[in-house]
């Protein structure tokens, strides 16, 4: 542990000797329940205020964005479907002159839209409908007003966060380049979150931050040999590379969930840049004080209560390294859709000795483990909520850990709320 | 392609899921990749069920294609009949696994199984989800009623008349409109008139259930999307008759009855001369005078839409404007009802065109799905919900039936609660001049973004008045004596209050300006704010 970490008042366990740096894992397949990557576009679309996201796909794609997305979607949402038809399927060519249409009819309904994304769903990927090809032939109608990208959220290739993953990825091309020293941070985050970012940044002495997912297409961040980047999420092992073949140094950190975390994630850039230690504590601390202080309060309604992940976003592993160092947490189950050891290094080595990993899944078996565990809050998909309440037990919807702002200092303590509203439900439900 | 934001329909692999689940002791292996899954929240989130759908999915992936996908799926089949021990298996493919050409039927036929298995073939790049429904309850029906069918051209037995005539209820499925409380209501009213039931089908029927389909004398198709196939065949194979109309709203209720009635050599005068049902009177009542002439839209599913065109004409005196379904097998019965109200028929399923038929036509009160549910909200015009596709809160915890005459009562409350009553308009002319009923103001039991979006524009000069007001009232001082000495919002302060999302930024608004109040904070700053919501974050 640094000494910038060691002075910030963050009560933590102590660290076990060598956490699960080495810890095998329980590698499952099986029936999964968890969202393809297309889900991705529910929160894409509202981080990126100018792209349009166009699924090429079949109805089952556009009856699962609605299904799923359709408990937040208030407006006309900025993303669709182009539905396959037997038509489509008959030729090829025949499928490229019907998308070209429907993406014709698209911007003429929608001529606000600066950024277009075609987005590879299951079927188009096997019937191998290339979807780039399709990008560039679009891109060269409409240029320069619109940009078309492609990427692949189909159920066969990604789970629900890895469609950020690939969206974020194909952006990565086409960032203008630079040999400035910078920071860019990469992964979509609450405005609220990027602006509480950025002035800690600034505070710490770290100007011109950038950030990838940009507000507005027209804003894309600059990348060059000289940029440093942090990981804001831990599921973009794609873009990671992307930003690597542009010359991109990723520091090396934990994820900015919770004080300690928060803090070593900052901490990382601070030492890239050669701040002096007391300016970062001085930057840090009312923030991280504050942080503490909030989570002491909420801190006896956790402590000692078992917790089980099914897998869902990889936000898992960070998530259980603040519930169980910050707030006390005994992990029964960690499951995560896939185990990234290199991104995830730091959070491994702190989380307990002898945590159970489990990666892909079974979802059969897990359930079972599950139930003869009898963990106090289970983590877990819509989709087995409230038969997993039916049951007895005490769940947490892991789609909210996504949707809501988790990361940073500012909303340590709304993560732990997270955690703590159904076991106090539970409580008041049964008094 | 056809370009959609909206779908009325799910996919058909959808529809078989909601018989499969409807049902007992079935399971359904559906060829499929990961992220099919989704389909589960269907029930589990939107209809709250306590079980997940007895569905296993294979969750293939890219790496599979073309190696073990046949593998999987058998492994898949064999390990939910050892788990699940079920009394019958569905087997079929969602749309991607269609495009792999497995086999389902054929991989299944291998394992040789010890139950009935039954292979769906649900073509996801023609069809949709109330058609798989049909499609799949039809082909259950065969497959295990089939084998008690007699010989072709065998007249059914006359009814010894000593025995009750007995029916079967088809069509009420899982994830459906109400077919919960249907069933209930629907069930009432034939034990009232004395018939039996000999079987409920899809909605909580066995595989052995099934197979004694044909003993009723005849079927009531209360779904006609989801049951017409399969009472078909039973009309063809076992000489039931059945039974069409179908009972939403009070006169197509009375037809119903009397229909049954005819079947089953039954006298239902007595039930039909006293419905007990508060409905027609509360529509005759000299309150519901503003009801008159009110002109709605219509838009569902044909079996609804059909259903709510009459009820709105003949027992609400609604004008029709535009009537249309998403239901394409049923169009022709749609395009008929259409005609009896002068209006052409609208079948479609881009919700786009219905957004601008509604935009068009200077809707009064839309009657739709979720979709037009979206529309309304947009347009700023009332909007009752009559069909599915539909949403968490059309599942309501209390009895709410669409059928019979508890049906038309619910029906009654639920169109007009959106629209302004007569006594309520009455009202806000005798108090036009006041502020808090002015001409904008929305219905007052209509809370919410519609209520306050049309008071909006209204509000302001109010507030301008009052500004005004403050500057020249001598009161003044005193009014800030008394009060306590209220913080100000720093310009960034604010900015960054206006982030919060809007369903909270209320509660943070008054959250930071008491803590800043009890901690002497006079200018809130972006500081000041996060302590305190660090301060009440518990």
């Amino acid at each position: 542990m640094s000494a910038a970490l060691a002075a910030v008042p963050v009560v933590v366990r102590p660290k076990a000797a060598g956490g699960c740096s080495d810890a095998p894992v329980l590698k499952e397949r099986g029936q999964r329940e968890v969202f393809c990557g297309l889900t991705g576009i529910i929160w894409l679309h509202r981080k990126i205020q100018d792209a349009f996201f166009l699924i090429v796909g079949s109805r089952t794609c556009a009856h699962l964005m609605q299904s799923a997305a359709g408990v937040m979607i208030f407006a006309e949402p900025r993303f669709g479907t182009a539905i396959i038809d037997e038509r489509d399927l008959a030729g090829m060519s025949d499928a490229n002159d019907e998308l070209d249409r429907v993406v014709a009819q698209l911007l003429s309904r929608r001529p606000d839209i600066k950024l277009l994304f075609l987005v590879g769903s299951c079927p188009s990927e096997v019937i191998k409908l290339d979807l780039s090809r399709a990008a560039e032939r679009l891109g060269r109608s409409y240029s320069p007003n619109v940009r078309v990208l492609n990427y692949s959220g189909s159920g066969i290739e990604t789970t629900f966060t890895q469609g950020e993953d690939a969206c974020l990825a194909a952006l990565v091309p086409g960032l203008p380049a630079t040999n400035v020293k910078s920071l860019m941070v990469v992964g979509a985050l609450a405005d609220v979150v990027e602006d509480q970012f950025r002035r800690l940044f600034a505070a710490i002495g770290i100007a011109d931050v950038q950030f990838l997912p940009p507000r507005r297409s027209t804003l894309l961040p600059v990348v060059g040999p000289n940029t440093h980047y942090l990981l804001a999420q831990p599921f973009l092992a794609d873009t990671a590379r992307a930003l690597e073949g542009r010359g991109a140094t990723r520091l090396e950190a934990p994820f900015p969930l919770g004080v300690e975390g928060t803090t070593a994630w900052f901490e990382a850039a601070a030492r890239e840049w050669n701040i002096p230690d007391a300016k970062f504590q001085a930057a840090i601390a009312p923030a991280a004080t504050r942080a503490s202080a909030a989570l002491s309060r909420i801190r006896h309604q956790l402590a000692g209560k078992r917790i089980f992940f099914f897998p869902d976003s990889q936000l898992e592993i960070p998530l259980a390294r603040f519930l169980s160092r910050e707030l006390e947490m005994n992990l029964v189950e960690v499951g995560t859709p896939f185990l990234h050891r290199q991104h995830l290094a730091t959070e491994l080595e702190m989380l307990p000795a002898g945590t159970m990993l489990s990666e892909g899944q079974h979802v059969e078996n897990q359930l079972d483990r599950c139930r003869a565990a009898q963990p106090d809050i289970v983590v877990c998909g819509l989709g087995l909520a409230n038969p997993l309440e039916a049951e007895g037990m005490t769940t947490k919807w892991a789609i909210e850990l996504v949707f809501t702002p988790i990361q940073g200092y500012e909303q340590a303590a709304d993560l732990a709320e997270l955690f703590a509203r159904p076991l106090v439900r539970r409580a008041k439900l049964a008094a | 392609m056809q370009l959609t934001v909206w779908t009325y329909e799910g996919p058909p692999h959808v529809g078989a899921m909601r018989i499969a689940t409807a049902m007992r002791d079935v399971h359904y292996v559906l060829h499929a990749p990961q992220g099919d899954t989704y389909a589960d929240l269907l029930f589990t989130m939107i209809e709250r069920r306590q079980k997940r759908p007895p569905v296993t999915y294979t969750t293939f992936q890219a790496r599979d294609l073309g190696s073990d996908t046949a593998q999987l799926f058998q492994d898949a089949a064999r390990d939910a009949y050892e788990r699940f021990k079920p009394k019958a298996m569905l087997v079929g493919a969602s749309c991607t696994a269609e495009l792999i050409q497995d086999d389902p039927g054929g991989l299944s036929d291998a394992l040789e199984l010890p139950i009935p298995v039954v292979t769906l073939e649900l073509p996801s790049y023609q069809k949709k989800e109330n058609w798989g429904a049909a499609e799949t309850f039809y082909q259950i029906v065969r497959k295990l009623a089939g084998p008690k069918a007699p010989p072709p051209g065998t007249k059914p037995a006359p009814r010894d008349p000593a025995r009750r005539a007995r029916c079967n209820l088809l069509g009420p499925t899982a994830l459906g409109f109400r077919h919960r409380d249907d069933l209930k209501e629907i069930s009432g009213l034939l034990a009232q008139i004395g018939v039996d039931i000999n079987v409920i089908a899809p909605f909580d029927a066995s595989p052995d259930d099934i197979t004694r389909l044909g003993d009723a004398d005849f079927n009531i198709v209360l779904y006609p999307e989801i049951a017409m196939p399969a009472a078909g065949w039973l009309q063809r194979t076992f000489g039931q008759p059945m039974v069409k109309t179908v009972p939403i709203g009070m006169g197509a209720t009375c037809d119903f009855i009397r229909e049954v009635a005819a079947l089953a050599g039954v006298d239902a005068s007595a039930l039909l001369d006293d419905p007990n049902s508060r409905a027609p009177w509360y529509a005759k009542s000299v309150d519901s005078t503003y009801l008159t002439g009110k002109r709605v839209f219509v838009f569902g599913d044909a079996t609804h839409a059909i259903a709510a065109a009459r009820i709105a004409t003949r027992e609400l005196g609604f004008t029709v404007v535009g009537l249309g379904t998403y239901s394409r097998e049923l169009a022709r019965e749609v395009r008929e009802a259409a005609k009896l109200y002068g209006v052409e028929a609208m079948i479609t399923e881009d919700y786009l065109e219905v957004e601008a038929a509604i935009t068009e036509l200077n809707v009064e009160l839309l009657l739709g799905t979720q979709m037009e549910r979206h529309i309304a909200k947009r347009l700023g015009v009332p909007c009752a919900v009559i069909s599915a596709p539909v949403h968490v809160q059309d599942y309501p915890a209390r009895y709410s039936p669409q059928m019979g005459f508890e049906g038309a009562n619910v029906i009654f409350d639920t169109w007009v609660h959106p629209l302004m009553m007569g006594l309520e308009e009455h009202l806000l002319g005798m108090f036009r001049e006041d502020f808090e009923f002015h001409a904008e103001a929305a219905p007052s039991h209509l809370g919410g973004a519609a209520s306050e979006r049309r008071a909006a524009p209204a509000a302001a000069p109010i507030a301008d008045a009052f500004a005004l007001a403050v500057e020249t009232d001598d009161d003044v001082d005193v009014i800030e004596a008394e009060g306590p000495i209220d913080p100000v919002w720093s310009p960034e302060g604010e900015k960054e209050l206006g982030k919060i999302p809007f369903f909270v930024r209320g509660k943070a608004r008054r959250n930071t300006e008491a803590y800043a109040r009890e901690f002497g904070v006079r200018v809130i700053t972006v500081e000041a704010l996060y302590d305190a919501k660090a301060h009440f974050s518990r």
